[in-house]
């Protein structure tokens, strides 16, 4: 059953088109990447399908149910979260208490334990941030402070989980236990979107591929079949230029 | 038809003047990013100066005119430029607002030193009140040319802004700083040139004032406010749409005036005598209808702050209110009615400071009307807290928390200026018309009573039979109060809601995305905020025991909002500072000391145009100071024993007050080597602990001072002080 | 600078290495740049171009190494001392003020000395476009007239280095090829240019060397024809 799915989006920013009729669909349990050249409108289809941006045309379904018109906070309520690319983080606060505070807030509304110190625990134990648990985040390098990120988007147990270049600012082996742990979240049955540079990483993740292109989706496919395509070649590589 | 064209010409001549001031206000914004809140300040200093050039020395007008719009208010527009607006690149948007809110006040309070406000100062228009004849109606020379002038620097500014170099390099500034940069433009001189033709067109749009308006300090610094609508209506940045806005301005309060008549004739709802001073609060309201109407804007991200405030421990909080309390109660022993009259104003002004520590420190939401709540919850307690009822505190509490949370409707939508100037609107409003009104019903079944056009008197509390009338009793009553609302403070740091108060100051964005309803969390904050500052209002009543309009005024308002900001905002200490200091500055020191009272008008002023040094507030570098002292308990029990001590002597009548303080001060002040003396031990085994698990342990502002720097705190301090990784690494990726 | 012989080294990096604060995103780069040649810095995201453009324009300090200017050691000198010195760096995407017609974008370029007359006059004669556009904002104009203006507000201070970051960045592939076709022709003049792109072959066709990028170190250095197949496994993992 399909998830999440984003169909005929347009966003325009004044007279610039940075997401031009874009389709997508992530399912359960899988890992769609979300690739392509710097500038290709994918964070901005990360702001459309968290309502952070309204588009100018097209509509965000979650389970089939129309979701576009909601706000942020109900979206999320329905079970979608998120990574930002700069990120977002709560600097004054420890990592228990960003997560915490997502936990929390899961609360007022679910009702369910999360916000549990138990939960909370497993979580930073899940991230392999035991050791600066009490630690307030903006003290973490980059690539922690994405896990704290990505703990805190869990904390809100979501059933679609888009991350935003999750892999920058990490370290090799950090990278490595990421993909680990991406892999971990999509077999328990979660909605994977991921927008990712890293190619070694999307390579290896990812079940299916989307590639992104003046705001336009050029391919979709196996990361065997994007590897070989000649329209993400060109996309990626410039056009073949004649006595190039 | 006459009358028509009588205020059609009034109105055009103020809309002219609104549009000379909004012009400089948007010019200066646009170019250097730095929204001048004593923009009107300026003005009214340019119009004194004039006065005193024209009309005191007897200077010829244009010679009078040419020294203060092309040398005076150039000069000082430079010296605005270079000596402070300069160094607040990089601040947040809270430090450049009390920046510049407090060169506001310092202004206020140079001109109130120069010229003594008592005085009646005679002024006139230009042209000698001559005029000609307009389709039968009289125009004076002065009315024409204020139209014209404004015409004139319509057509300058677009000749400046298009055809000269500087200009264009001034418009290039805003569209991209780094890239005027690298073409070899000059950004500073821009910024220079932006303030010396705002304060030149500041102090002209005040001297166009003179004649028609009594020559008085605040008065000309928040006409001013009419000014920010007009420039709202511009959205800030487009001069056009900007002078179109001081025309519609200036002709709705002109035909308010001839028109007011007329619908009252046909609508019962205009007789009332609630629209009485309804035309001078015409122009806040449709600069809040302006600011409610801008487009939604996109949730805000993170914003990197040089702000810096650690989580209060209960203990350490404790011992603060018990400190308070204790001194409190010790002091007010010794000291005169009057000043113990001082000291409760100290602790009432600390409430409605603390009122901010919430709202500001926590949430990250400017409000300038906190002494506006404390005005109506003085009211409340005057006429529901008859007989020092306590109930009248709860009602105070509760009525404030509604209007509030009606308040922070509108004003959700809102960060950064806006708010401020949303809120100052709203201040404004009740301080030039809701406070002035006489007893008025609602929909004919809702008696609402306020100041009765005078002043009206409060109770003092009786608690629990505890009749707290005498001045002492107030000063034990303010400090525990104060101490409660504290504590109660600290806790909500500690709460729930009050880690999702700061999570949401940090990131809008990232709240909203986990499922957080920012609107419920604000407007609780909001009436949270309201509530506290009603309670201080109610009890600041109780001390004064008698209350009127002008005590809880825009103005007056001002110091509170700036001296917390200064003490620190974002926590309770900071509140206390600005309790203590504006009591200090106010009132305790011209007693102690006269002759200093000129200069005391002008340091809330200074102190708060210091804070761009340190966006913290000046609580954390007291903390910071007296670390050694905590760390050591050899330290803390030479303090404690020296302070008993001089308890037991002072209480013996063995020393006098002022001696009974210098002691406290010189040992408090010698506790700190001491501490360090004895403290030499602890950094080095810290030290020797590896830097991540120190880091865990060792607040990063105790760094350096309890142990020895090393290249991870740098990073650390980097990270704390907004120097962002992620942005340094963002810029790094191509 | 531009009777230097062809083939003079204009630019030099020795062991460069560069870090965001801890974290180090150039560890030693080595590249050269002769007069009157096109280099491309080639790469995927990430991968430090540039930031290598940043350190040569003094806009970022290197932590180590060395850059050497027309044979002087510049590591460490200020951006506009730079910029007087005549090297000249076209910003990513962002060359022109929007809010300014296009012949006030160019007056802008008179704060380095040349007239508005010369400025507007060489500016017309490589891109004629940009004349009949001279009232427009440059905001209303299209991606490439933007970037043709970006250029032509560079090339009217005669620079002897010319330092281009992402010149086809969202442009269509017509008009960057149109772009470096100026580009060949200002090399030509005697300018030492390094192109810094993410689309690589666009790019190859006039550069006379191309550098390829992997995580803050250059891994291939050749003649364009030879580093075909390198590239793909670049950008696209192997």
């Amino acid at each position: 059953m399909a998830q999440l799915e984003v169909e005929d989006v347009i966003v325009r920013f004044g007279g610039h088109v940075a997401v031009d009729d874009v389709s997508v669909r992530a399912d359960a349990g899988r890992i769609t990447g979300l690739i392509g050249p710097n500038g290709a409108g994918k964070t901005t289809l990360f702001n459309v399908i968290t309502g952070l941006l309204t588009p100018n045309a097209g509509r965000v379904k979650l389970d089939d149910r129309d979701i576009t018109k909601l706000p942020p906070y109900k979206r999320a309520r329905r079970g979608i979260a998120r990574t930002f690319q700069r990120l977002e983080l709560f600097s004054v606060l420890t990592v228990r208490e960003n997560i915490a505070v997502a936990a929390e807030t899961r609360r007022s509304w679910a009702h369910d334990g999360a916000h549990k110190a138990s939960s909370i625990d497993a979580i930073i134990e899940r991230i392999g941030l035991q050791d600066c648990a009490d630690e307030r985040v903006d003290s973490l390098p980059t690539g922690q402070a994405r896990l704290v990120e990505l703990g805190r988007s869990l904390a809100s147990r979501p059933s679609v989980l888009l991350l935003d270049e999750p892999a920058s600012g990490q370290t090799e082996s950090e990278t490595q236990r990421f993909a680990d742990l991406l892999r971990e979240l999509s077999h328990e049955g979660m909605t994977v979107l991921v927008v990712e540079h890293d190619m070694q990483l999307v390579m290896s993740v990812c079940d299916t591929i989307c590639v992104l292109d003046f705001g336009r989706i050029i391919a979709t496919g196996t990361p065997e079949e994007i590897r070989t395509n000649d329209a993400v070649l060109a996309a990626y590589l410039g056009t073949k230029k004649v006595g190039a | 038809m006459s009358t028509f064209l009588t205020f059609l010409i009034t109105g055009l001549t103020t809309a002219a003047i609104y549009a000379v001031g909004a012009s400089g206000l948007v010019l200066t914004y646009t170019t250097t990013g730095v929204f001048n809140f004593a923009h009107g300040a300026v003005g009214m200093f340019g119009a004194f100066l004039y006065w005193q050039l024209r009309f005191d020395w007897g200077w010829p007008a244009p010679i009078a005119l040419a020294i203060v719009l092309l040398v005076m208010a150039p000069l000082f527009g430079v010296f605005l430029e270079v000596a402070i607006m300069r160094n607040l690149e990089g601040t947040s948007e809270a430090v450049r607002l009390v920046v510049s809110i407090s060169l506001l006040a310092a202004l206020v309070g140079a001109a109130n030193w120069i010229w003594d406000p008592t005085q009646n100062r005679f002024t006139a228009s230009f042209f000698e009140g001559k005029g000609f004849d307009f389709f039968g109606t009289r125009v004076t020379w002065h009315e024409a040319a204020t139209v014209l002038i404004a015409i004139a620097v319509a057509i300058g500014l677009r000749f400046v802004l298009y055809n000269l170099r500087a200009g264009v390099a001034m418009r290039a500034t805003v569209d991209d700083r780094p890239l005027a940069a690298l073409n070899g433009a000059r950004s500073d001189r821009s910024a220079m040139l932006a303030w010396a033709i705002g304060c030149s067109l500041a102090a002209l749009s005040g001297i166009l004032f003179l004649g028609t308006l009594a020559l008085d300090a605040g008065t000309l610094s928040l006409l001013i406010v009419n000014a920010y609508a007009a420039a709202m209506i511009g959205r800030l940045r487009s001069l056009p749409m900007t002078f179109l806005g001081a025309l519609i301005i200036g002709l709705a309060e002109a035909f308010w005036q001839i028109y007011r008549n007329d619908l009252s004739q046909h609508f019962h709802v205009f007789t009332s005598t609630y629209l009485d001073t309804f035309a001078s609060a015409i122009a806040v309201i449709i600069l809040f209808v302006v600011l409610w109407l801008l487009p939604n804007p996109r949730l805000r991200g993170h914003s990197r702050v040089r702000e810096f405030f650690p989580t209060p421990s209960l203990r350490g909080s404790l011992v603060f209110v018990g400190i308070v309390i204790a001194g409190a109660a010790f002091i007010s022993a010794w000291t005169t009615q009057s000043h113990q009259i001082d000291l409760a104003n100290v602790f009432a002004l600390g409430i409605i400071a603390l009122s901010l520590v919430p709202l500001t420190g926590f949430a990250g939401q400017v409000s300038l009307a906190s002494l506006s709540f404390a005005g109506i919850g003085a009211v409340t307690m005057a006429h529901l807290g008859g007989g020092g009822d306590p109930l009248g505190l709860l009602w105070a509490a509760l009525i404030c928390a509604g209007i509030g949370a009606l308040v922070a409707i509108p004003a959700l939508r809102l960060s950064g200026i806006y708010l401020a100037l949303a809120t100052a609107a709203f201040a404004v409003m009740l301080d030039r018309w809701i406070f002035n009104l006489p007893n008025f019903r609602v929909f004919g079944w809702f008696n609402v009573k306020l100041f009765e056009q005078g002043s009206v008197a409060v109770t003092r509390l009786k608690v629990f039979g505890l009749d707290t009338s005498s001045p002492r009793a107030q000063v034990v009553l303010g400090a525990v109060a104060f101490s409660l609302i504290a504590l109660f403070v600290v806790a909500l740091r500690r709460s729930r809601f009050g880690r999702r108060l700061l999570a949401m100051k940090d990131s809008e964005a990232a709240c909203a995305t986990l499922g957080m309803n920012l609107v419920g969390t604000k407007v609780a904050v909001f009436a949270l905020s309201a509530a506290i500052a009603g309670v201080g209002g109610a009890l600041y009543g109780g001390v004064q025991q008698s209350v009127n309009a002008q005590m809880f005024s825009f103005i007056n308002g001002l110091p509170i909002f700036m001296l917390a900001v200064v003490g620190g905002i974002g926590a309770i200490g900071g509140a206390f500072f600005a309790g203590i200091s504006l009591a200090l500055l106010t009132t305790i020191l011209p007693d102690v000391v006269p002759s200093l009272s000129h200069l005391l008008l002008i340091t809330p002023g200074l102190i708060g145009i210091s804070l761009g040094r340190n966006p913290s507030g000046a609580v954390s570098q007291i903390r910071e100071g007296f670390a050694p002292m905590r760390q050591s308990k050899v330290a803390l029990g030479f303090l404690a024993a020296s302070l008993t001590a001089i308890v037991v002597l002072r209480s013996t009548n063995t020393i006098a007050n002022w001696p009974t303080f210098f002691a406290a001060l010189v040992v408090l002040v010698a506790s700190v080597p001491i501490g360090e003396m004895f403290a030499h031990k602890a950094p080095a085994e810290v030290a020797e602990e590896p830097g991540a698990g120190a880091g865990a342990e060792i607040p990063l502002e105790w760094v350096g001072i309890t142990r020895p720097f090393t290249d991870e705190d740098v990073r650390q301090m980097d990270a704390a002080l907004g120097i962002s990784e992620v942005e340094m690494y963002g810029a790094a990726r191509s | 600078m531009t009777d230097a012989p062809v083939q003079d080294i204009l630019l030099e990096l020795r062991d460069i290495r560069a870090a965001y604060e801890q974290i180090e995103v150039l560890h030693g780069v080595n590249l050269s740049v002769p007069a009157a040649s096109v280099v491309a810095l080639l790469g995927p995201n990430g991968a430090g171009k540039s930031t290598t453009l940043r350190v040569i324009a003094g806009l970022h300090a290197p932590t180590s190494g060395t850059l050497v200017i027309a044979g002087r050691r510049v590591s460490g000198a200020r951006a506009d001392d730079l910029a007087r010195a005549g090297m000249c760096l076209i910003p990513e995407g962002k060359g022109v003020f929007p809010n300014l017609t296009v012949r006030e974008n160019l007056r802008m370029a008179t704060y380095t000395g040349a007239s508005l007359h010369h400025v507007e006059e060489t500016a017309y004669a490589r891109f004629p476009r940009l004349k009949e556009r001279r009232k427009q904002t440059a905001g209303t104009l299209s991606g490439g007239e933007q970037q043709m203006l970006a250029m032509a507000r560079g090339l009217a201070v005669d620079p002897a280095l010319l330092l281009l970051d992402e010149l086809s960045m969202g442009l269509a592939p017509i008009i960057v090829e149109e772009l470096y076709e100026i580009v060949a022709q200002v090399a030509r003049d005697g300018v030492a240019i390094l192109v810094v792109e993410q689309f690589a072959r666009t790019v190859l066709g006039v550069a006379d060397y191309a550098a390829i990028m992997v995580g803050g170190r250059i891994v291939n250095v050749g003649a364009p024809s030879e580093l075909e197949d390198e590239l793909s496994a670049a950008y696209l993992g192997a």
